[in-house]
């Protein structure tokens, strides 16, 4: 069974089709081309049977120990550090977050292909399998890595650590990082991204954010997508909005289609002024 | 959620800090959860007993905190506790865009000997 969320899906980390991370919890390998420099102590709950050749005192009163402790902690540090190292190389990096089917790679890859000319974007794509998503954007001609999750229901920020080695950073100025389709774990999960999108379909009811509250308080943008078939579906715009602005007051609202363009305009301008403005803070700091 | 990896990652840490100080056996856990982490302390509780098992946390005891949402409303300058995921000012009915605590998911202590 899956050890994430009990899926019953079971299944290796791999980024392009290698095994950066087995399936077994503690049976943890790097293929030698992914060798990094990351801080990397194997902890473990076990004990390993070990001789006492010496004496050490064993103290038998309980006593507590203070931890304080995040227990994410470690993906944060190592989103801190995606996040510099991004800063470093003047890329504006996007956290696209969704259910399966929301259309995340339909509105990447009209994004990504409608501002051919003015930005020059990667992709790294999440799924628990196949290469079918990075193999759709590369055929439109945009530099994508594919990290299949196996077991894992989101995407974290060591994954995105290796795999963004397989893009040439220096030839991009954005990075758009699609989220394993999920509405539950990938929200607590940073990965150092610049600003985290949350996409809504019109065909998912209206009270999608009230049933997944912490995904939508997480997010600076919510896009409705498919607007083209909302009428067909009976969509009820009013109370979408409503709601999305009851539980996400931060977010910025877009209403799209990535299959007609339409509304795609107004992002485009959001994410251009946005890109201008970390570039303009990047290169002051 | 995934409780499981995350209460995994929980014991390997206690496990880590009661080495630390020299312990054997751990006898308590002490967590604190806030609504807005995404886990649930229940599947906290059933993930813990299975991932305890064969380490010194085994029959331990787990104590979860859970500490509620406190957001800030700017228009009523004024500090407050959520009622709900909403985080509705219970003043002015805006739902706040300020979120100050709520999101933990922290390991505070272990009791070790």
């Amino acid at each position: 069974m899956c050890q994430e969320c009990g899926c019953g899906i079971v299944g290796d980390v791999t980024i392009d089709g290698k095994t950066i991370r087995r399936d077994a919890s503690h049976d943890h390998e790097h293929s030698p081309e992914y060798a990094h420099g990351h801080e990397h102590d194997h902890d473990h709950a076990h004990d390993h049977p070990h001789e006492h050749p010496h004496s050490h005192p064993h103290p038998h009163e309980p006593r507590v120990v203070t931890v304080e402790q995040g227990i994410l902690e470690k993906n944060d540090r190592l989103a801190e550090r995606n996040r510099g190292y991004f800063q470093a190389k003047g890329l504006y990096v996007l956290n696209i977050l969704a259910s399966p089917g929301a259309g995340k790679t339909a509105f990447i890859e009209r994004m990504v292909v409608d501002l051919h000319d003015q930005v020059k974007a990667g992709v790294i794509v999440g799924d628990l399998a196949t290469d079918n998503d990075a193999k759709r954007l590369r055929g439109r001609g945009v530099p994508a890595v594919q990290v299949t999750t196996g077991t894992t229901c989101h995407l974290d920020a060591e994954m995105v650590a290796l795999a963004m080695r397989q893009l040439d950073l220096d030839a991009l100025n954005l990075l758009v990082i699609e989220n394993v389709g999920n509405l539950v774990c990938p929200a607590a999960y940073d990965l150092g991204e610049d600003l985290r999108v949350v996409l809504l379909s019109v065909t998912e009811g209206e009270d999608k954010p009230l049933k997944y509250p912490i995904i939508f308080k997480s997010a600076q943008v919510v896009v409705v997508n498919k607007m083209d078939i909302a009428a067909a579906v009976g969509f009820d715009r009013e109370t979408t909005l409503r709601n999305i602005h009851r539980m996400a007051p931060q977010a910025i609202i877009f209403e799209t289609s990535a299959r007609t363009g339409q509304g795609m305009d107004a992002w485009y301008r959001y994410l251009d002024e946005a890109i201008r403005g970390h570039a303009a803070s990047t290169a002051s700091t | 959620m995934h409780e499981v990896s995350l209460m995994q990652d929980a014991v390997i840490l206690a496990v880590k800090h009661a080495r630390q100080a020299g312990g054997t056996h751990i006898h308590r856990l002490m967590m604190r959860i806030g609504p807005l982490s995404g886990v649930v302390p229940e599947a906290l509780e059933f993930a813990f007993e299975v991932v305890a098992r064969g380490t010194m946390a085994e029959g331990a005891r787990l104590e979860i905190e859970r500490v509620p949402i406190v957001c800030h409303c700017a228009a009523c300058a004024r500090e407050f506790e959520a009622a709900d995921m909403l985080c509705e000012c219970p003043e002015c009915h805006q739902p706040s865009c300020e979120i100050r605590r709520g999101r933990e998911m922290h390991l505070m202590s272990v009791e070790v000997s």
